[in-house]
């Protein structure tokens, strides 16, 4: 198998060149997502480009849509558009905007109003199960997207489904724009939450490749219930400096912290190599 | 007073064979269903007024029950569109085109989706209820997002016309129908429907009324009333309010000497703001907007709200005499 944890960092400098090619784009969120974007599709998720538009394909929302850039990095990996269409990231007349878009080959729907993912997957999931079908639904949100009550309507709604072809992360990075969540406004006990809901819960370390993999392992393997993972994450994990960081959430770096963090991330990549 | 009571009398004895635009609408699809297996029906505890029990019941496998969640609804709705479903979504047009404006926007509208949103007992259906049940500016909500169009059909006729013919595509759409069984404007295999052209109901060269929902009837009505008077009103069911059948419109500018519009809808953002705009860049003429107040409502059933803000045949006539004579 491909080295998923090099190919985070391969895919880290990607998402670095667009936002700081664009001067635009959310790199905290990016990096602490991007261990459960690649091992998603790098290992778990049935979806090729050619199989696209196959029914039975699986299905992923980013709930969490401003970290689309990262979504974008590992969609033009997969193949779905050729890496050079990322110059064009946020650029006058570009499809590649902000936030995900279905323009895009690749993305199922439009997200980036946050609390919207989860309650879009609930329908994926109940159509796959109205229509017998074997595909799998995967979401990520945000922690702090978890103050939105829409969230919560979706999460009665599966449990009450027991929708066990529904798969929904929380990257847990605790931080958002204005600081930390537990400061914003509270999100521990999410084990609680989601179980009084229904819901199996499960944790991983987020930006662990192999832990996220036991995890959706297990996620696939339980019956009657859908999961939640708890993916504890860093947020802007793999750039010392843009590490639990709040200003971070959007902040574009310098031509400095661009040639710093790009040095850094290439040699976290070598490492992973070794 | 002796013909509005007359009319009350008649009205009472039509109620029996009266059918809602709602029923007509479950009707449709408990037909369409047996066929086609992705017809799916959404309700939000609203499946019994939504008239959809029997839908609920006789295709338990093609239903969905949310519970008192409206964003939900029209999340789930998308979803399931988005897996090959074609849904229908039947919640309070109060709750459906407010609470869940962002999802019919993000999740329907703008990842075109095939989500029917169905807004029942809508207008002041509801009545005494009050505002928190009215939905007096849904035209101007849904209608304001692009990609979402927007009907209110006159009688359960023209609304099973409507359904059948949305069922033949995948676009999003906002439907409005009203609580109350409401008097046939067309006959019983005599519904002429084109998708997205208005209905000329009656001829004429001194004026347009151009109605939609509830208050097509009076309209035709009116026009009636005001051929015995020597006016000649032509009527439009403009029950597509988005995309508005702006022919007809410019056609009504050009033809008549002015343009009266009716519907149960504030002023702001309704059928008469979209056609005063038409009206005023093609062929300007006199528009009068007959409508709701941008306010909540006095408290009554339906008939007695109308009847206060002139939304009826009355109220109709009354403006028609005085535009005739500013026309003329």
């Amino acid at each position: 198998m491909e080295n998923l944890t090099a190919l985070s960092f391969e895919l880290r400098k990607d998402v670095i060149d667009m936002i700081y090619k664009a001067k635009t784009g959310h790199i905290g969120g990016d990096f602490s997502v991007m261990e459960i974007l690649v091992t998603l599709y790098f290992k778990h998720m049935n979806i090729t480009p050619e199989t696209a538009a196959d029914p039975e394909r699986d299905r992923f929302i980013l709930s969490k849509g401003h970290s689309v850039e990262a979504l974008y990095s590992v969609l033009a990996k997969k193949g779905f558009f050729p890496k050079s269409d990322l110059e064009t990231y946020s650029q006058f007349t570009s499809k590649y905007i902000g936030h995900p878009n279905n323009k895009v080959n690749g993305i199922e729907m439009n997200s980036g109003s946050l609390g919207h993912g989860l309650s879009v997957s609930v329908g994926m999931a109940i159509a796959g199960k109205m229509n017998k079908s074997s595909y799998r639904v995967y979401t990520v949100m945000g922690d702090g997207e978890l103050a939105e009550g829409s969230v919560w309507e979706g999460a009665m709604a599966a449990g009450h489904y027991k929708l066990d072809n529904l798969t929904a992360f929380v990257d847990r990075n605790r931080l958002q724009i204005s600081g930390s969540t537990e400061y914003v406004m509270t999100q521990d006990s999410q084990d609680e939450r989601w179980s009084s809901f229904g819901w199996n819960v499960i944790h991983a370390v987020g930006n662990n490749i192999d832990s996220l993999d036991r995890a959706i392992q297990s996620a696939k393997d339980t019956k009657g219930k859908p999961t939640i993972i708890i993916a504890d994450t860093i947020k802007g994990y793999g750039v010392s400096f843009i590490e639990n960081s709040a200003p971070w959430h959007h902040k574009v770096p310098s031509q400095e912290e661009y040639e710093k963090a790009s040095a850094e991330i290439e040699q976290r990549r070598l490492a992973a190599i070794e | 007073m002796k013909k509005h009571q007359q009319k009350l009398s008649k009205g009472g004895l039509l109620q029996l064979s009266k059918i809602a635009n709602r029923q007509a609408i479950c009707d449709v699809l408990v037909e369409k269903a047996k066929t086609d297996k992705d017809i799916v029906v959404l309700c939000s505890d609203s499946r019994g007024s939504a008239s959809l029990t029997k839908f609920a019941d006789t295709y338990p496998e093609q239903f969905v029950e949310t519970g008192i969640a409206e964003q939900n609804l029209v999340s789930i709705a998308a979803g399931l569109a988005k897996c090959g479903k074609k849904s229908f979504a039947a919640s309070p047009a109060s709750f459906l085109s407010s609470r869940s404006l962002e999802q019919a926007k993000v999740d329907v509208a703008y990842s075109n989706t095939n989500v029917k949103l169905i807004g029942i007992s809508g207008g002041v259906s509801y009545g005494a209820l009050g505002m928190t049940h009215h939905s007096c500016q849904d035209i101007a909500a849904m209608g304001s997002i692009p990609n979402m169009r927007v009907y209110i059909p006159s009688d359960h006729l023209q609304t099973r016309a409507l359904i059948e013919n949305l069922l033949k595509d995948e676009k999003p759409a906002y439907i409005r129908v009203g609580r109350n069984a409401v008097d046939n404007v067309y006959e019983e295999g005599n519904v002429p429907f084109s998708l997205n052209k208005a209905n000329v109901l009656h001829e004429g060269s001194d004026l347009t009324i151009i109605a939609c929902g509830e208050m097509v009837k009076p309209a035709a009505d009116a026009a009636k009333a005001l051929e015995e008077k020597g006016i000649e009103a032509r009527v439009l069911d403009m029950y597509c309010i988005k995309p508005i059948d702006k022919e007809a419109v410019v056609k009504a500018a050009f033809d008549t000497k002015a343009v009266i519009t009716i519907e149960e809808h504030t002023y702001i953002g309704g059928l008469g703001a979209m056609v005063a705009q038409i009206v005023s860049a093609t062929y300007p003429k006199k528009v009068i907007n007959l409508s709701l107040p941008d306010c909540p409502v006095v408290t009554g059933n339906s008939k007695e709200v109308f009847d206060y803000y002139g939304l009826n045949e009355e109220g109709i006539i009354k403006t028609a005499m005085e535009l005739v004579g500013y026309a003329k």
